[in-house]
């Protein structure tokens, strides 16, 4: 009886690294999953904030396809290491701050790190390869016919790296030449059509997943890059902290100056969210009306959060009121009530909105 | 005889609450019990997912108030 081979696979929770999975199985692999949390996820977080949110099915996508395989799934944080791959991307950006390339280079090489820690421990009977779902052409900057052996070499995984999906296309891995895997029962797909994959769900009975090619990362969205642009620029220095761009996914962020900026929640789910940084920030809240909790972030003078409670006005229900009264807490210092005159709305400026 | 471990997962956004009760779970013989409290409702939906595909036994989730609460017990590593 020979020895059972095992694998890795990089599982976002996708249709594309489900069928990858499933295709290695199929081939007679046990397969383990990784799921990397980098702190720019997109599900999970807006769905446990945002109160509208939480009536739609709740899941953990990668979890969700692990237990439909069958495989186990180590979720792995990697929040703090990844901001090098962020802030320094060797390959650059794609259309937004998405370092795709880099990131997928930085993901292979730490399944990779487990594969090696694994075969150190456990000798033969570690993990001996790598999957992923990645389809030659699905993705412009990091999934083309060039960067699969920039990414196999760069990330250290070589030739132990598989994508049962493109696997046809591209030379073959130590799986294959080793007789572990058979090349012919891999794939050919390319290009950015979906329907090769569709079918092949369909025909595994693979009927409810994640929305394919539906963007997971918020660094590929041009809002919440906008707005981490903006709080790099407005500190002057490329870093963040995982708190920094949690709050990037919440609320209206509003600049009327260099110096500080307006978090205005959007909902009461975003409200009680925010809360819980009530003493990190500068506090605004409505007394007179309603209205939401707003954060004051950077160096405010007392004048500009005077000024930052006339432009939070205009999001609560007293913006047409001649007066409104607000409470302001300092960062670190004692509540106060004030009088103030929601801003007029022609005297907000459209562009203060990041 | 097992013991009972409490983690305090409120103020964490899923998939962290996961990852920590992974990290604790990592660390624990099989028969412990681990009750976990959060804020975020998603624990009612990832821990017992991540426990069916580790092979731990979820014991109860329930709400209280504005806090979600999940007992699991440790299985079988391997």
């Amino acid at each position: 009886m020979g020895i059972q081979r095992k694998a890795i696979a990089l599982v976002s929770g996708g249709l594309d690294s489900m069928l990858a999975v499933r295709a290695m199985q199929e081939q007679g692999i046990h397969v383990e999953g990784v799921n990397f949390f980098t702190g720019f996820c997109v599900e999970g977080h807006t769905h446990a904030i945002r109160k509208q949110d939480q009536e739609k099915q709740k899941r953990n996508n990668a979890l969700w396809v692990a237990e439909r395989l069958g495989i186990k799934l180590h979720i792995e944080d990697i929040s703090e290491e990844y901001k090098d791959v962020v802030l320094n991307p060797r390959y650059g950006y794609g259309a937004h701050m998405n370092p795709c390339l880099d990131c997928k280079i930085f993901m292979v090489g730490k399944a990779n790190a487990m594969l090696n820690r694994a075969r150190e421990l456990v000798a033969d009977g570690g993990f001996d390869f790598i999957i992923t779902g990645e389809v030659i052409g699905q993705r412009p900057k990091s999934q083309r016919k060039d960067t699969m052996p920039l990414i196999a070499r760069e990330s250290g995984a070589e030739d132990r790296i598989v994508r049962p999906l493109c696997g046809k296309n591209l030379p073959a891995t130590l799986p294959e030449r080793e007789g572990w895997i058979q090349r012919e029962l891999m794939y050919d797909f390319s290009g950015r059509n979906r329907k090769p994959q569709i079918a092949l769900a369909e025909k595994w009975g693979l009927d409810d997943y994640a929305q394919p090619a539906g963007g997971c990362c918020f660094l590929t969205d041009e809002s919440y890059s906008r707005k981490l642009g903006d709080l790099w620029q407005a500190r002057g220095h490329r870093e963040y902290e995982l708190d920094d761009i949690m709050l990037l996914k919440v609320g209206r962020h509003i600049r009327p100056a260099p110096n500080y900026k307006l978090i205005v929640s959007r909902e009461e789910g975003e409200n009680n969210f925010m809360e819980g940084y009530r003493k990190q920030f500068h506090t605004l809240r409505p007394i007179s009306h309603g209205g939401p909790l707003t954060l004051v972030d950077g160096t405010p003078t007392d004048d500009d959060l005077l000024f930052a409670a006339r432009v939070a006005a205009r999001f609560s229900q007293g913006k047409h009121a001649d007066t409104m009264t607000f409470q302001i807490e300092p960062k670190g210092g004692t509540a106060f009530v004030v009088s103030i005159v929601p801003i007029r709305p022609e005297d907000f400026d459209p562009k203060w909105h990041i | 005889m097992s013991e009972t471990h409490q983690y305090d997962a409120r103020g964490l956004l899923c998939p962290l609450p996961v990852i920590r009760v992974q990290s604790l779970v990592k660390k624990l013989p099989e028969g412990d019990i681990v009750e976990v409290v959060g804020t975020d409702p998603g624990i009612l939906h990832d821990i017992p997912a991540w426990c069916r595909v580790h092979g731990h036994t979820v014991l109860s989730t329930e709400q209280r108030g504005k806090d979600y609460y999940v007992t699991l017990k440790v299985g079988e590593k391997s």
